[in-house]
C-alpha cells in the first residue's frame, strides 16, 4: 500500500484494512474486506453503494459498534488523529463515541427513545461528556436546538419524540451529535426517511454547521443525488469492497469502475419535456453476490459487461493519483494502493 | 387527568355492582344454603327447625328481595353477617386479610424485582449459561403445580432441615416483645412467600427476557450507545423503561389477585388467610362471606387496573388517556 498518498497533514481520520466478519451458522462471512480511506479536516466524504454493500457496517465499525455476536472486526486500524480506536478499552472508546465521533441514523422516527423527553436525551448526552450542572446542561441543550434551527426550543425540549415531525427529530439527532463539537460526524442515510424538501433543509444545516466548526462528515447513502449535494469526495462500495474512490467530480464525470458507471447510468434524469419518464431506467443486470458463497475473483465480475478472463482473479485497488483508486483490471497501471 | 380517574372510579362502582348482582344470582342458583350445610354438619334436623333458621337469617324471602337488601347494606358499607362464624363479614375479612396481603404482596414484589432482573441479564447474553438457566427455571415455575412445590419446600426446609415453621402465622406461645412478634410472623411467612414467588417469577423472567431482547435490537439503543453512554445507562435507563411495559401489564393482572390469590399456598402452609376462608365458606354455603370475598376481589381488580393505567401513562408518554 502506498502510504504517502493517504497520509496528509490534515487527515482527521484514517482507516486502514478495516475488515468485518460475521459468523453465520458457523460460517465465517466477510462483510467488509480491507477498506481503506482517509478523511480530511472539514471534508465531506460520501460512501455510496446498494443495500448490503457494507456501507453502514463501515460506519458502525469505525465506532466499534458492530453487533457482536455475530459480527466482529477482524482486522484493520482506525486512526483518529493518530489514536488507534481499535486498540482502545471499552471505557476509552465510549469517550470517543458522541464526543470525538458522532453518528446520526437513517430512521429519525425510531432513533430517539420514545419514553424520554427530547431534553432528557440531550442533557444526558451533555452530562456524559461534560462536567456541567444539570441546569447548565439544559441551557446548553436549548442552545443546541437553536443551532439546529428548531423554533421555540424552550418548548420543544419538554416534548417527547412522538410529538415532533420527522425533520424535527432528525434535527434533534443532529443536535445530540453536535454536543461536544465532534471532529467527525457519521451520517448514515440521514435523509432517507424524509421528503426531499426536508432533505435539502437538513443538508443545508449540516453544511452550515460544517462551515462553522470545520467538522468532517462521512455521509453514507445509496442516493447519488444526496452525494452530489453534499460530498467533496466519494467512495463507491460493492459487496464489502471499496471499488472506486475519487473526488465528486471524478466520480460523477469520469467514473472508471463499471459498477460506478452502471450506478450513474441508472440515475433518473428529469428532462423538461418529461420524456425522461417514458424511458425505462437502465439497470445493472444481475444481483448482489451471495456473501455466503463468494466466488473467487472480482465481486462485480458476474454482472460486469466488460468482464474478461482476468476478472476471475481479484483485482487490487489501482492507484490513479491522489486519493483516486479503482478496483478493476481495466485501469491496471501497475500501481497498487 | 383527574377527571379521567373519577370517571374510572365511577365506572368501577358500576362494575362492582354488576359483579355483586351476578355473584348473588350464581350463588342462589346453586342448590343448598347455609341451613342445609349446618343441619348436615349437625347430623340432620327436622324441616321445622330448618324453616325457623331460614326465617331468622332472612333466607325465606324471595331472591330479588334479598338481593336488594344486600345491595343496600353494601352501599352503607356493611358487608353483612356470617351465619357460620357469627361475626360481621367485614371483621372476618379484616382478620384474614393481613396474612394474605403480606404473603401475596411480598411474593409479588420479589417476583417482579428478581424476575425482571433475571430476564434482563438473560437477555444480555441470550445464549449464555445464565440465560439457559433462566429459561429452564421459568419452565419449571410454569409447569410445577404450586401445591406440589409447596409440599416439597415444606418437607425440605421445615422437616428435614427444620429452619422454618411448617404451618400457621404465629408461634404459640407468642414472643413477648413486639419486635419479636414481627420477626416471628416474618419467619412463618418465608416458605409460603418463596413458594408463591417462584411461581410468579417464572412469568416475569420470561416476559422481561423476551421484551428486553426486542428492545435491545432497536434503533434508539444503538443511538444511546453511539452517544457514548455507559452500558449501565443503556440497559437500566434506555432499555428497561421500554421493556418494562409487559411486566407492568402482568404485575397489574396479578395485583388484581392479591386479595384472593393464594388459596393453594395458604392451604398447604395452613395460613389463616382469605383463601381458606373463601374455600370453607363455599363448603358451608356461607353466602355473605363468599359475597364479601368476591366483592373485595372485584374492588381490588378495579383498583389494580386504575393503578396499572397510571403507571402505563408514566412509563410511556405515547399513551394519551387512561380512559
Amino acid at each position: 500500500m502506498d502510504d504517502s498518498l493517504e497520509t496528509k497533514e490534515d487527515a482527521v481520520l484514517r482507516v486502514m484494512n478495516l475488515s468485518v466478519d460475521f459468523d453465520v451458522k458457523g460460517n465465517n462471512v466477510s462483510i467488509l474486506s480491507k477498506v481503506n480511506f482517509g478523511l480530511g479536516l472539514g471534508e465531506t466524504l460520501g460512501i455510496v453503494g446498494e443495500s448490503g454493500c457494507g456501507k453502514s457496517m463501515t460506519a458502525l465499525a469505525l465506532l466499534r459498534m458492530v453487533p457482536s455476536p455475530p459480527g466482529k472486526i477482524s482486522d484493520g486500524e482506525v486512526l483518529l488523529n493518530n489514536l488507534d480506536l481499535m486498540t482502545l478499552s471499552q471505557k476509552e472508546i465510549k469517550k470517543i463515541r458522541g464526543k470525538e465521533i458522532s453518528m446520526i441514523f437513517q430512521e429519525p422516527m425510531t432513533s430517539l427513545n420514545p419514553v424520554f423527553t427530547v431534553g432528557n436525551q440531550l442533557v444526558e448526552t451533555i452530562l456524559e461528556h461534560k462536567d456541567l450542572s444539570r441546569a447548565d446542561a439544559l441551557k446548553e441543550a436549548i442552545e443546541l436546538l437553536r443551532l439546529v434551527q428548531i423554533p421555540a426550543p424552550e418548548q420543544r425540549i419538554k416534548e417527547y419524540p412522538h410529538q415532533l415531525s420527522g425533520g424535527m427529530r432528525q434535527r434533534i439527532m443532529i443536535a445530540m451529535a453536535l454536543v461536544c463539537e465532534p471532529k467527525v460526524l457519521i451520517a448514515d442515510e440521514p435523509t432517507t426517511a424524509l421528503d426531499v424538501t426536508v432533505q435539502a433543509q437538513i443538508f443545508d444545516l449540516l453544511k452550515e454547521i460544517q462551515a462553522k466548526t470545520q467538522m468532517s462528515i462521512i455521509l453514507i447513502t445509496h442516493d447519488f443525488g444526496a452525494i452530489t449535494e453534499m460530498a467533496d469526495r466519494v467512495i463507491v462500495m460493492y459487496a464489502g469492497y471499496k471499488v472506486e474512490e475519487g473526488t465528486l467530480d471524478e466520480i460523477r464525470n469520469s467514473p472508471l469502475h463499471p459498477y460506478t458507471q452502471g450506478l450513474l447510468r441508472s440515475m433518473l434524469v428529469i428532462k423538461p419535456d418529461s420524456s425522461g419518464f417514458k424511458m425505462p431506467l437502465p439497470e445493472i443486470p444481475g444481483s448482489v453476490p451471495d456473501l455466503l458463497n463468494r466466488q473467487p475473483g472480482c465481486p462485480f465480475g458476474p454482472r460486469c459487461s466488460q468482464a474478461t478472463v482476468k476478472c476471475r482473479s481479484m483485482p487490487p485497488n489501482f492507484n490513479l493519483g491522489f486519493k483516486r483508486s479503482v478496483k478493476c483490471w481495466l485501469v491496471d497501471n501497475g500501481r497498487v494502493e | 387527568m383527574k377527571q379521567a380517574i373519577f370517571q374510572r372510579i365511577f365506572l368501577g362502582i358500576v362494575m362492582i355492582t354488576a359483579v355483586i348482582i351476578l355473584n348473588f344470582f350464581l350463588l342462589h342458583a346453586a342448590p343448598g344454603d347455609v341451613v342445609d350445610a349446618m343441619l348436615a354438619e349437625g347430623g340432620g334436623g327436622d324441616p321445622e327447625l330448618a324453616a325457623r333458621l331460614r326465617a331468622s337469617y332472612g333466607l325465606d324471602e324471595a331472591t330479588h328481595i334479598q338481593l336488594i337488601k344486600y345491595l343496600g347494606q353494601v352501599f352503607r358499607g356493611d358487608l353483612g353477617y356470617s351465619f357460620y362464624y357469627d361475626q360481621s363479614v367485614t371483621e372476618l375479612l379484616l382478620g384474614h386479610l393481613p396474612t394474605t396481603l403480606m404473603l401475596t404482596i411480598s411474593a409479588l414484589i420479589l417476583a417482579v424485582v428478581f424476575g425482571t432482573l433475571f430476564g434482563v441479564y438473560a437477555a444480555l447474553k441470550p445464549k449464555g449459561i445464565f440465560s439457559n438457566f433462566v429459561t429452564v427455571l421459568s419452565l419449571f415455575g410454569y409447569a410445577t403445580p404450586v401445591f406440589w412445590l409447596g409440599m416439597i419446600i415444606l418437607l425440605v426446609f421445615a422437616l428435614y432441615l427444620p429452619l422454618f415453621p411448617a404451618f400457621g402465622i404465629r408461634s404459640l406461645p407468642e414472643p413477648e416483645h413486639a419486635v419479636g412478634r414481627i420477626l416471628d410472623i416474618i419467619h412463618h411467612l418465608v416458605l409460603p412467600t418463596f413458594t408463591l414467588a417462584i411461581l410468579y417469577l417464572a412469568s416475569y423472567s420470561r416476559i422481561s427476557r423476551a421484551s428486553m431482547l426486542d428492545v435491545l435490537g432497536s434503533d434508539y439503543i444503538r443511538t444511546a450507545r453511539a452517544k457514548g453512554l455507559s452500558e449501565t445507562k443503556v440497559i437500566f435507563k434506555h432499555s428497561l423503561k421500554n421493556a418494562a411495559m409487559p411486566v407492568v401489564t402482568l404485575a397489574g393482572l396479578q395485583l388484581a389477585q392479591v386479595f384472593s390469590g393464594a388459596i393453594l399456598v395458604e392451604t398447604v402452609f395452613s395460613l389463616p388467610g382469605v383463601g381458606p376462608l373463601l374455600y370453607e365458606s363455599i363448603v358451608r354455603r356461607d353466602f355473605p362471606v363468599i359475597l364479601g370475598v368476591l366483592f373485595g376481589a372485584a374492588s381490588t381488580t378495579i383498583i389494580a387496573n386504575i393503578i396499572t393505567d397510571l403507571i402505563y401513562k408514566y412509563m410511556d408518554p405515547r399513551i394519551q388517556s387512561i380512559t
